[in-house]
């Protein structure tokens, strides 16, 4: 089609023109914004935790006598837990992913290693590995022997003597870039601590937007602090029953406790992302209301425009102009305009980025998503204006001989 | 006049009925989303205490050698300082009211039978706190600095715990047990919640927002019993009790001084304080901040990134949705170029046809307040059911309420000079010929 008589139309309506560039360049630059911050936020709630999350109810139990011998105390509880029927192992640990309960610790390949590689530590009682239904993909679980003896100092004294660790496949390939992690070393404290084993996946307590949520190191120690999380494996459907009777086993065995959160893996991931998932809602629909909002914008412009320009169109029909020519006339115009916003529409998206990325750790938009924001407003733009041009085709050709 | 304009606004709007429904939709939900963010943002980032903040000032200590606190920013333990520091700024006695504190996770029992143990968040701190802080009493009192000094178990609770432990009586004289020890009520507060905590954000992780912490103790009698604190920041292995450890920070110092001599007064004590602490070789650099709250709140940057990032994209979108009105608007106003040929030649100048087509965009903006209002209702009570901390806060108050015109008014009055400057400049006579 000839875009020549179009262009010159528009020139002579250079304000409407402007208007409607400027609606669909706003809303290319905050929707492809918003878009990219949407998916940031699925990308999260999605990450593996490596752990059998079906599987697994949990219990946090605080020991109200600080003076009695914690380790003691949670291998009591856990023998009594292995008796509830359907349960398969049970484990006593500190920290789960999405407690948020962190242990933070920098763990350099070498005494002096340079470079700062922070991950998480984990400690926990024997078999749990198995418990977690962690996937070993090199070397094997720890040996009895190598917990460090119970008389020695744990806790945060423990990362100092620990001789074995555990590591995610992501921390071994960020400290041993192409080498087999097994057999070598990291410093977590002031002595070094063996790796002999590499787990698939091990989410840290806490996720975020970076790129080391799996940076995750287990540790051969007990815990021994007088709050614990005892985590227990059974069947999918034996869940809600097992973390009934794990809680009056509890009891049972000590009264002078407290019990609290207990519920099972699933429950837990779906807490730890509530807030993520509202803020998704609240993204998407702040998206879809700009989108309406512009759409609402084309369509009402073009049908006044449609409205003051009849006549034209009427004589334009009448001197042989087909109802296509017509409908395409406004397509086209359209098409034009919504062009011109999206090109001033990217550079404001781009620049909404750098302003992002300077002020709220937003990382680069890909451009890509700029990509798919354009056809998303081509198409938006031909929906809005399609029932006004349809109006304008049906315009007879007898309007020209009225009212001139 | 006014009336006249109101009647011919009504009449094209009954004219153009579409078009007025899409203006004032559009102003209406980028109105409500612009009122909700705000509401939220406004609420974070409140004067907690407003009859007081500015006398409020809590010292900062950087007991960390160059190189540690290089690149954690200004003030790296925040306002936390040891039990020794804590002490010798209280003992110098040399603001109007000082007191230091910490929080810590209690287990409080009932002392009615069969009501089954429970966690609540308490406070160890000194003598001066109720009355620094504002604290309102509505049984008894606080304890004085000598019972402080004597560790007396006794304890303030808040009206909640109140409520759940006594049905809201007059509790004072009864005893409480926390952590498995009798404390002596004397004293009961009314509703006391300030927002934020000002006085929590270096002391606990996440208790920005609270809904108002339950019991009050003194610092001594709470750490006699065992109660740790919820925040601890050691900078050298620790060695011995946290009070004798000159390395771990664990405790809130807040002073009341008088502005601005006051301040002016206590930096130099405490610049002197630093001195004498570098002379015996406790700390290593010549740094200590004095921020008073406001100042303090900022520094810590309590106002979470989400409620500024959700503000920006309100209005943004009401950016687009007053591009969207004023496009409208044109397209109206130019259709009633005849209208305007023929009140321009009746003698209307341009100053009242401006005039008139303003009123018309005002009323638009009116409407499309009111339903930014029911839009902003609704948002906030999504608010209130999003799993945040301050979740139980996101009301919309009197002046939320004027603002939301307010905005409303502005942006249609914006969006329509466009259209109105387009309506005056119709030359009268060429639409006069077609009619």
């Amino acid at each position: 089609m000839d875009t020549q008589p179009i262009l010159a139309t528009l020139r002579r309506h250079k304000l409407i023109a402007v208007l409607l560039a400027l609606l669909v360049a706003l809303t290319c630059a905050i929707v492809c914004n918003v878009t990219f911050m949407i998916r940031q936020q699925i990308a999260l709630t999605d990450l593996p935790s490596g752990v059998a999350e079906n599987q697994l109810v949990m219990i946090e139990s605080v020991n109200l006598d600080r003076q009695a011998n914690q380790i003691e105390a949670h291998k009591t509880d856990l023998a009594a837990l292995r008796m509830i029927p359907g349960v398969k192992s049970a484990a006593a640990v500190l920290s789960l992913p999405f407690t948020g309960i962190n242990w933070s610790s920098s763990v350099p390949p070498g005494r002096d290693a340079p470079g700062n590689v922070v991950a998480s530590l984990f400690n926990g009682t024997p078999g749990e590995v198995e418990t977690l239904g962690l996937k070993l993909i090199a070397g094997r679980d720890f040996r009895p022997d190598e917990y460090i003896p119970l008389d020695s100092a744990h806790g945060e004294d423990g990362i100092n003597h620990v001789p074995a660790a555990i590591v995610t496949r992501a921390l071994a390939e960020r400290l041993f870039p192409g080498q087999n992690p097994l057999g070598k070393s990291i410093w977590p404290g002031n002595g070094a601590v063996r790796i002999v084993g590499v787990v698939n996946h091990l989410l840290r307590p806490g996720v975020d937007a970076g790129n080391d949520n799996d940076y995750s190191v287990l540790l051969s120690m007990l815990p021994d602090t007088a709050s614990i999380t005892y985590v227990l494996r059974t069947a999918p459907q034996n869940r809600a029953r097992v973390l009934k009777q794990a809680k009056a086993v509890l009891y049972r065995v000590d009264g002078n406790r407290v019990l609290r959160d207990a519920m099972t893996f699933t429950e837990l991931r779906a807490h730890y992302f509530r807030r993520q998932r509202s803020m998704i809602g609240l993204l998407l629909a702040s998206a879809l209301g700009l989108l309406l909002v512009a759409a609402l914008g084309i369509t009402g412009l073009a049908n006044f425009w449609v409205q003051q320009r009849t006549r034209s169109i009427g004589i334009r029909r009448a001197l042989g102009a087909t109802r296509a020519n017509v409908l395409h006339y406004f397509q086209t115009e359209n098409f034009l305009i919504v062009t011109g916003g999206i090109v001033l529409g990217v550079i404001l998206a781009i620049g909404l980025n750098l302003l992002l990325m300077a002020h709220y750790q937003q990382p680069r938009l890909p451009l890509w998503y700029l990509a798919v924001g354009a056809v998303a407003l081509w198409i938006l733009g031909q929906l809005a204006v399609l029932a006004p041009a349809l109006r304008a085709a049906a315009v007879p050709p007898v309007v020209a001989t009225r009212s001139v | 006049m006014f009336g006249y304009y109101l009647d011919l606004a009504l009449r094209s709007f009954r004219r153009n009925k579409v078009l007025t429904t899409l203006m004032v939709l559009a102003l209406g939900l980028g109105i409500g989303a612009s009122i909700t963010t705000l509401t939220v943002l406004r609420l974070l980032s409140g004067d907690p205490l407003p009859q007081k903040s500015a006398r409020l000032f809590t010292p900062e200590l950087n007991p960390l050698t160059a190189k540690d606190s290089s690149g954690a920013g200004p003030a790296p333990m925040g306002d936390l300082v040891a039990y020794v520091d804590a002490m010798n700024l209280l003992r110098a006695h040399k603001a109007q009211r000082q007191a230091a504190m910490a929080l810590t996770g209690v287990k409080i029992s009932s002392p009615r039978p069969n009501q089954s143990p429970f966690f609540s968040n308490g406070v160890m701190t000194t003598a001066d706190f109720f009355a620094m802080f504002d604290a309102p009493f509505q049984y008894g009192t606080g304890w004085t600095a000598q019972s402080g000094q004597d560790a007396a178990r006794v304890v303030v609770i808040g009206q909640r715990l109140n409520d759940k432990l006594f049905g809201g009586r007059d509790s004072v004289g009864k005893t409480i047990r926390v952590n498995d020890r009798d404390y002596r009520v004397i004293g009961v507060l009314r509703h006391w919640a300030p927002q934020p905590s000002f006085y929590s954000v270096s002391l606990s992780q996440d208790s920005s927002y609270g809904n108002g912490d339950s019991v009050f103790m003194p610092l001594r009698s709470a750490r006699a019993d065992k109660m740790g604190p919820e925040s601890v920041n050691c900078w050298q292995s620790a060695a011995g009790s946290l009070e004798t450890s000159p390395s771990c920070a664990w405790l809130s110092v807040w002073v009341e001084l008088v502005e601005p001599s006051g301040a002016q007064a206590y930096r130099t004590f405490l610049a002197n304080y630093v001195d004498a602490q570098i002379a015996a070789g406790r700390f290593h650099l010549h740094q200590q901040w004095l921020p008073n709250l406001m100042g303090f709140l900022a520094q810590q940057q309590v106002v979470p990134d989400d409620a500024f990032l959700q503000t920006w994209l309100a209005f943004g979108f009401l950016l687009i949705c007053v591009v969207g009105t004023v496009g409208l608007l044109l397209a109206k106003c130019l259709g009633r170029a005849h209208e305007i040929g023929v009140r321009r030649a009746m003698g209307a100048s341009r100053v009242t046809l401006f005039a008139q087509f303003m009123v018309e965009s005002a009323l638009v903006g009116i409407a499309g307040g009111v339903l930014g209002l029911g839009v902003a209702e609704l948002g906030l009570w999504e608010i209130r059911h999003e799993p945040v901390q301050y979740a139980h806060l996101a009301h919309l108050d009197p002046a939320m309420f004027l603002a939301t015109f307010a905005v409303a008014l502005v942006a249609s009055l914006i969006a329509g000079i466009l259209p109105a400057v387009r309506a005056c400049l119709v030359a009268p006579a060429p639409q006069l010929k077609s009619v």
